[in-house]
Order: structure tokens, then C-alpha cells, then sequence
């Protein structure tokens, strides 16, 4: 079999290539396209894609709220963005995309290189299946009795990360109420400017 | 929205019409279930949000703003982080640490109450800022265009 999967394994194996490859693909002609509405429609695709690899790595809670965030509400943002703005990216001259393709490969390179100490996937001694994750693990049952533990940790052990999350959403929609208005009055405005050119 | 003009529109308005109520109750069992399966407050906020925002890509924006008014979404927002914040006090003034919810109803060790109840009271409030932090920010920008023309795409 192929470098010594076999089964299921090489099944597993076959789909995170076909899917990582997918995801590279994606990014690939995201960066080389210029209309703005297919750039959308593909991150949409790109999260979507992400988290059917998260469901493939047993992440299914990370895939939920990537498939919800990424691909549902995301893409309608980013829409709701680029109707503001113009509906295609200007040409960039090839001499100005050298030092960003350089830095990319850089970074790439050196994330490839950082992989090669990662634990193996699913290792029972990796960092987060021996100190604090079991710890989890055991105590939800006694302390919290909630079947799902990842709710467990979110809601209970940490708390305010959670608080802390749910105020960062917060923050961002103030922030976007800041710079663009409330939404109904700016609607109105847009629509007594349609009468009076009537 | 409805008018000659859009009429070819007319399978997604009636595609879109059943599915909205689904996505909704799907959001509640998101909510609800988060508990026992993936998901919860997060989740559960933005599906319903996805709801909302289904309605007004395909009806428009001025319905949407009629059924959801901005003014109940950025509220809700605004709700949802307090009563967060609100069981942390509620914490606080029961003798305990902030968001330390076995002290919430002064229960016996190893009673779950308060931890059921606390986490219950933490999820609505996700529920609740997210699903208004995502509505105010989606009416932000789509009130600002009126109505999306098909020469447009």
C-alpha cells in the first residue's frame, strides 16, 4: 500500500489530500482573480471545504462553526462589503508581487519546517492529550455533569474566554455601527436621494 | 420586492419561504441540544442570523428591517452581554468568584444546579449578543444599498 497506510487509514489519508489539495487550489485562484463576487463565492467555498476537513480530524464542533461562520454569515458580510465598493480589484504590475510571493514562501517554509516537531495526529503524549485535556476529561463527569464536554470547558472552565469572546463580537459590531451607521436611517437617506433625483 | 421586474425570482421566494422557519427552529435545536452535541449559543446565533439574513436577500432589506428592526438587534446585543456579565455578578454577590457557578444557588458540594442552570444562563446570553452583534453588523452594510439590480452581479 501506498508509504504504508492501509484500510481505512489510507482512506483517511486519501481524503485530507484531497481536500488539503482542494484548499490549494481555492487559495490558488483566489489570489490570481480579480472579480471581487467570485472571490466571495470561492472563500464561502474555501470554509466550507476547511470544514469538512475539520470533520475529518474529529474537530466536529470547530467544523460546525466554521461551516455557520465561514461559509453562512461570512460570505453574506462580505457581500453586503463589496456591493459599497467596486465590483472588481485593479491590476497589480508584476514587480510589485515579487517581495509578497517571497514573504509567503518564507512563512510557508518556515510553518513546513515547524510541522516536522508537531505530535502525531491523535498521539496520546502529544501536549493536549496529556496535561490539561485530560484533566477535562475526567473531572466534567463529577463537577459539571454535562454529556458534551467541549460545551463543558466553553461555558464553565472557561468562562471568560467565552465572555471574552462574546465581548469581541460585540465590540466588532459597535465598531462597524460606528463607521457605518445604524442600517435604517442611512436606508432612508439612500432612498430620499432616489425621490429627488425622480 | 415582489413586482414584474423580479418575477423570475419567483422559485427562490418560494424555495426560500419554507426553508427560512426550518433554518430557525434548526438554530433553537442548535441552542438547545448544545448540551448533549456540537454546538450552542455561537452556532445556534448565526444560524439564526442566517435566517434573517435569507429573508432579506431574497424579499429585501426594508421587510427584513420591518420584521427584525435594528433597533431590537443591536438591544439584543446589548442584552446578551449583560446577562453574561450579569451571571458572573450574580456570582459575585453569592460569595463566590466571577462566573464561578457553583456557588449560584448555595447548593451542597457535588450538587449540579448550578452549573446546569449557569451554563444555561451563559449560552442564552451568547445566544443573544451574537445573534445581534452579526444582525446590526449585516444591516449596516445592506442598508446602504437599497436594492441589488441583476445587471449588478
Amino acid at each position: 500500500m501506498i508509504a504504508g497506510y492501509s484500510g481505512a487509514d489510507l482512506a483517511i489519508a486519501l481524503i485530507n489530500v484531497l481536500l488539503l489539495g482542494l484548499l490549494f487550489v481555492i487559495g490558488v485562484a483566489i489570489a490570481r482573480m480579480r472579480s471581487l463576487f467570485a472571490i466571495v463565492m470561492l472563500s464561502g467555498i474555501y470554509s466550507l471545504i476547511s470544514a469538512t476537513w475539520f470533520v475529518a480530524l474529529d474537530a466536529v464542533d470547530v467544523a460546525f462553526t466554521e461551516a455557520a461562520v465561514g461559509a453562512g454569515i461570512s460570505t453574506a458580510l462580505l457581500l453586503g462589503a463589496m456591493l459599497l465598493t467596486a465590483r472588481t480589484a485593479k491590476p497589480e504590475p508584476f514587480a510589485r508581487s515579487i517581495v509578497p510571493i517571497l514573504v509567503v514562501i518564507a512563512t510557508g517554509a518556515m510553518l513546513v519546517y515547524a510541522t516536522i516537531d508537531l505530535p502525531a495526529f491523535g498521539d496520546p503524549d502529544s501536549p493536549a492529550n496529556t496535561y490539561v485535556g485530560t484533566d477535562y476529561l475526567e473531572r466534567t463527569p463529577q463537577e459539571i455533569a454535562v454529556p458534551n464536554i467541549v460545551t463543558a470547558v466553553l461555558a464553565s472552565y472557561r468562562g471568560f474566554d467565552t465572555l471574552g469572546e462574546t465581548g469581541v463580537v460585540f465590540t466588532a459590531a459597535l465598531a462597524v455601527i460606528l463607521l457605518l451607521g445604524f442600517g435604517e436611517r442611512s436606508l432612508s437617506a439612500t432612498f430620499n436621494r432616489k425621490k429627488d433625483k425622480k | 420586492m415582489a413586482g414584474p421586474r423580479t418575477d423570475h425570482h419567483v422559485i427562490l421566494r418560494v424555495v426560500a419561504k419554507p426553508l427560512i422557519p426550518i433554518i430557525a427552529l434548526f438554530a433553537l435545536y442548535v441552542h438547545f441540544h448544545g448540551d448533549y452535541s456540537p454546538g450552542g449559543g455561537f452556532q445556534a446565533g448565526v444560524i439564526i442570523v442566517v435566517a434573517v439574513v435569507l429573508y432579506a436577500l431574497v424579499f429585501g432589506i426594508t421587510p427584513a428591517m420591518r420584521a427584525v428592526p435594528p433597533v431590537f438587534a443591536r438591544s439584543l446585543a446589548a442584552l446578551g452581554f449583560i446577562i453574561f456579565a450579569g451571571v458572573g455578578v450574580w456570582a459575585l454577590i453569592m460569595g463566590g468568584n466571577f462566573l464561578d457557578y457553583d456557588v449560584l444557588f448555595n447548593e451542597e458540594p457535588g450538587g449540579h444546579m448550578g452549573q446546569h442552570y449557569g451554563i444555561i444562563a451563559v449560552e442564552v446570553g451568547v445566544l443573544f449578543a451574537v445573534a445581534g452583534s452579526m444582525l446590526s453588523i449585516f444591516y449596516a452594510f445592506a442598508g446602504r444599498v437599497t436594492e441589488i439590480k441583476d445587471e449588478d452581479w
